[in-house]
């Protein structure tokens, strides 16, 4: 049972396969906005993943320098200190395969395109929705199926 | 129907809320996040909302007082705090962010300043209608799970 749009606590009190599958996987929201930070966070733990949050770019790149890694990385783009897409670009140079998801309020197609570019798997606004989560977590579990 | 009068109450301000534009969807989203572990979950982030969003209103202020308009930055601005207000679900307040990067795209500095005052009005009374509501909310207890409004 993949969770739906009223992920409640009561309907986290079954568990299920895909339930376990979701509670073995952990995410990193990178984005300097407290508010941000803690409605990603909410919004993962919810269906299930383990959660970390770092406040820019330059933080996420010393997590994974210090041994740490993530299925799911939401990156956002416009962050202090180092921002999203350079962020991306060191992640993949240091050959970091986890999904690398853009979370931003961009709106011009270029700056979109540009960050995808930099080695995103895919691109959303903020904040993300259910529907995303689903989307991603069924991508994550395919991924994981097949490796 | 709610037969707790507090409960009622908060239906009531919840309903208005939304009935009035002053709240959209991304609002229930929030509080479909809220649970009995995390019963403060909406409130906590609305608080957040006004901290951050505080520093950006300062800092379209000092933009605007200078001349000329430096519109690219005024949009830059306001396009973190259009984002900022979505995720809230402030409907007026992303309305407004909304016609004052039209303002900034055409150049229109009168227009900015018009549709600036007439945001933070926004953005103030949206505030002390939450305020009410959460405090309301924490008196009622917690709530069942978020209903979309009709």
């Amino acid at each position: 049972m993949m969770l739906g749009n009223c992920a409640t606590s009561s309907s986290l009190s079954t568990t299920s396969d895909e339930d376990i599958v979701n509670n073995n996987l952990t995410a990193l929201v990178v984005d300097d906005s407290p508010m941000i930070r803690k409605l990603h966070d909410m919004h993962l733990k919810k269906f299930g993943l383990k959660v970390q949050v770092a406040e820019n770019g330059k933080n996420a790149i010393d997590l994974f320098r210090c041994g740490a890694s993530f299925n799911l990385i939401l990156m956002d783009k416009e962050m202090p200190i180092m921002d999203g897409a350079e962020a991306t670009r060191e992640l993949r140079t240091m050959g970091v395969t986890s999904m690398i998801v853009g979370v931003t309020s961009l709106d011009s197609i270029f700056d979109r395109q540009a960050f995808m570019e930099a080695g995103l798997d895919h691109c959303f606004t903020k904040p993300l929705t259910t529907e995303n989560i689903n989307f991603l977590l069924q991508e994550l579990n395919k991924n994981n199926e097949e490796n | 129907m709610e037969r707790n009068p507090l409960r009622r109450q908060l239906q009531i301000m919840r309903k208005s809320l939304f009935d009035q534009g002053y709240l959209d969807e991304q609002f229930v989203q929030l509080e479909e996040l809220q649970d009995d572990s995390n019963p403060n979950f909406v409130e906590e982030v609305v608080t957040l909302y006004y901290r951050d969003s505080a520093r950006l209103i300062l800092n379209i202020e000092q933009a605007l007082e200078r001349k000329p308009y430096n519109f690219h930055k005024l949009d830059a601005y306001m396009h973190q705090f259009k984002g900022s207000s979505s995720s809230i679900g402030a409907k007026k307040v992303k309305a407004e962010s909304t016609l004052f990067r039209e303002y900034c795209k055409s150049g229109n500095g009168e227009g900015c300043m018009r549709c600036f005052q007439q945001l933070k009005k926004e953005y103030a009374t949206l505030r002390k209608k939450l305020e009410a509501y959460f405090q309301v909310a924490r008196q009622a207890g917690p709530m069942e799970t978020a209903c979309r409004p009709k």
